[in-house]
Order: structure tokens, then sequence, then C-alpha cells
């Protein structure tokens, strides 16, 4: 068996999956909310503004990193429905669970501060356009994968209806991606971009940069904590996690 | 890859495509309508009915913005720098991104003279965004009008 082989192999073992990535989630969360702290302070109070809106352009700081990670989240479950469905790997199915209600909020707050800046930029607060109604979608699905999970009775087969669902509800993301080239949108089109010249200066773009990064880091962290909750919860009448209850109580020294 | 596995992977293939190729049809029928305004193009060659409510774009034109001498009135020209462009006539507080040679979006409707008789202004904004100094070197570096595509609606 192949190294990638034998990885993916033991990647289907909720345990192995659990003692190995126990060290990540202080990192991941230390390096996110760093960044965090680094990218809002240098995009609120130190990074210029806008020469036609001023002030109100600062939420792009906040609304371009969170409505990167909706799509991202979601295309990551789709891939993890595909894992689920084809491979039968019971973590994938854990991951959809643990990350529709996070990608929900996430997705939430782009819908909101989109708002809060549609108001002062646009003059309205909310316009059905191509970009905004399809995020929309995005977030309805979200629900979706929710409400579907406790719809249906048997943690499997929930699992795997929730799987298809995800899977099947990736075709919005390059509807939402392209939306604003495609059709003529009242949303401008992508201002932050890896593979493109930054429509902005480095001294605007640096700090969004920066916190892009600590929201993907911030938010791994999460999901990765939900992970591991969700992996002791469904393992709780096996062996392993027993021993590691007792071992996490006699360790605290109560 | 054991045979149960490539079934269900391509199962998976097949189901995904044709979600993907139906949205692509419904979106393509829908195409005109996703559309969230009328261009000046089809404002000006007659695409766009008449007496209904419309939303139409374009960017101000330099120079056609005109008050009237008391109330909130105001009227100006949208044009997409092509050749085409109309007469916006509007009652009401503009939104601050509003001036020439900006993207705006009007909700109203064509009287019998074909002005737009709008009854709300919405501002487009590009996806450019400078500091203020960078943007005064900007505009005396440009003499020549924006690219119409480049942000415009």
């Amino acid at each position: 068996m192949s190294r990638l082989g034998a990885f993916v192999h033991r990647l289907g073992s909720p345990r192995w999956f659990f003692d190995m990535t126990k060290p990540w989630l202080a990192g991941l969360a230390i390096i996110g909310i760093a960044l965090l702290i680094v990218g809002t302070v240098w995009g609120l109070v130190f990074a210029p503004e806008d020469y036609q809106q001023g002030n109100s352009f600062r939420i792009i700081y906040v609304h371009v990193p969170t409505a990167h990670l909706a799509e991202a989240l979601y295309l990551a479950m789709g891939v993890a429905g595909v894992v689920l469905l084809v491979w039968r790997m019971k973590l994938a199915d854990m991951f959809i669970a643990v990350t529709a209600p996070v990608g929900m909020a996430i997705t939430g707050v782009a819908l909101l501060t989109g708002a809060i800046w549609g108001k002062p930029t646009w003059g309205a607060w909310w316009v059905w356009d191509a970009r905004t109604t399809s995020v929309l979608v995005l977030f309805f699905l979200y629900l979706g994968l929710m409400v579907l999970r406790e719809a249906i009775p048997g943690r499997e087969r929930a699992g795997r209806a929730v799987a298809v669902l995800a899977i099947v509800g990736t075709v919005n993301v390059p509807i939402i991606k392209y939306s604003v080239d495609w059709w003529l949108t009242l949303h401008q089109p992508s201002s932050f971009s890896l593979t493109e010249q930054p429509t902005m200066p480095v001294e605007m773009w640096l700090p969004l940069l920066v916190n892009v990064i600590g929201f993907y880091c911030s938010v791994a962290a999460v999901v990765l904590a939900g992970l591991r909750n969700e992996i002791l919860e469904r393992e709780s009448d096996t062996v392993w996690v027993r021993d590691w209850l007792q071992r996490a109580q006699s360790g605290s020294g109560s | 890859m054991n045979t149960r596995r490539r079934n269900r992977l391509v199962a998976i293939v097949f189901v995904l495509g044709g979600t993907a190729v139906t949205a692509a049809l419904v979106l393509t029928a829908l195409d005109e309508n996703i559309n969230l305004f009328y261009p000046p193009e089809r404002v000006v060659g007659g695409e766009a009915p008449a007496g209904v409510t419309i939303r139409a774009g374009g960017m101000v034109a330099d120079g056609s913005v005109e008050h009237d001498d008391s109330g909130l009135g105001v009227s100006f020209v949208l044009t997409d720098y092509q050749g085409s462009d109309f007469v916006v006539r509007y009652v009401g507080i503009l939104p601050d991104l509003f001036r020439e040679g900006q993207g705006i979006l009007v909700t109203g409707e064509l009287d019998d003279e074909r002005v737009f008789q709008a009854s709300q202004v919405l501002a487009k904004h590009d996806e450019n965004y400078m500091p203020p100094e960078l943007a005064g070197i900007a505009e005396a570096e440009s003499s020549t009008p924006p690219d119409p595509h480049a942000g415009a609606p």
C-alpha cells in the first residue's frame, strides 16, 4: 500500500484522527486569533480610507474573508460527501455534521456585513441581484443540510441523504463565484484573489490577506474542535473513549 | 478501487453532472431575467418596456447633472460611453457615492418621451479601492474616459 493509501486508510479511524489532531487544535487557534487581531487592527486603524467610500469600506476586512469561507466550507462538505458515499468513511459524515452550522453562521455574517455595507454604498440594504441571491441560496443550503439530518431517522441513512444534498449543492458555488461576470449585477466583481492582480494598493490588501488567513485558521480550529467532540460522542461506547475519559479525569487532578 | 466503490463514484459523477447541466440550462433559459438591470444600449434600443417598473443602469455622464433651483429634483444622463445614453429624472436624496462618472442603478419607468422617471437611485461600486492621495494621482494621469466594462454596470 502506498504511503498516501496508508494515510487515507488510517483517516478512516476516528480514534487515530482524534489522537493525531490534538496538537493541531491549539496551534490553529493561536495562529488564527493572532492573525485576526493583527489583520483587524491593521485594517480598521492603520489602512488608509477609500477615496470614495471613506471608512465604510473597512467592512471588507470581515465581509470578504467570511464570503470566501462560506463557499470554501461548502465545497469541503461536498468533497466529504463524496468520500462518505464512496468509501463510507464515518469521519466524513461527522465533518459534514459539524461544518454545516459553522458554515451557516459564516454565511450569515457575510450576508449581514454585506447589507451593512450596502446601505451607505449602494443606498439599499438588500438588492435581488445574482450574487446576493445565490449567496442567500447558499445560506439556505446550509440550513437544509441541518434540517435534513434531523428529519431522517437513523444516523447512517440521514448521513447519506445529507451527503447527496451536500454534493448536489456544490453546483451553486461556481454560480456564486461567476455571477458577477455572467450577469449584470449591482455587486462589484471580486476584489480579492490570490491569482490575479490585487484591485487595491498593498497597504489595503495586506491586512485583508492576513484576515483571510486568520479567518481560515480560526474556523479550521472551530471545526476541528467540533469534530473531536463529535468523535467522542459517537464513539462513546468504545473502550478507547472510556479509557481516554478516565485518563482525562485523573489527569485534571480531581 | 473495487467495483462497488467505482460504481458509487460513477453514480455520483452522473448525479452531479446532471445537476450541473440542469442548472446551466435553467440559468441560460432565464438569462435576460437574471440581469438586474437594463444597460443604456437596451434602453435606447427600445428593448426596455415603457410604462412598467424596470431597473436600468449606466454611468452618470460628465456635466449632465442638473439640480432644480428649489427642491430635491435632479436630472442627469446615464451613458455607457459607447454612444447610448438616456435622461433620468429623480426627486429625492441621492446616495453618497453619486457623482459624475459613477455607475448608477435607477428603478422606475420610462415615460412617453422615454425619459426615465426614477423612484430609486442606487450607486454601484467597482472592485477598485484606493486611498484618497492615490485617487488624485490616478485622476490627473488618466484623461481617457473610464473603461465601461471595468466596474460599469
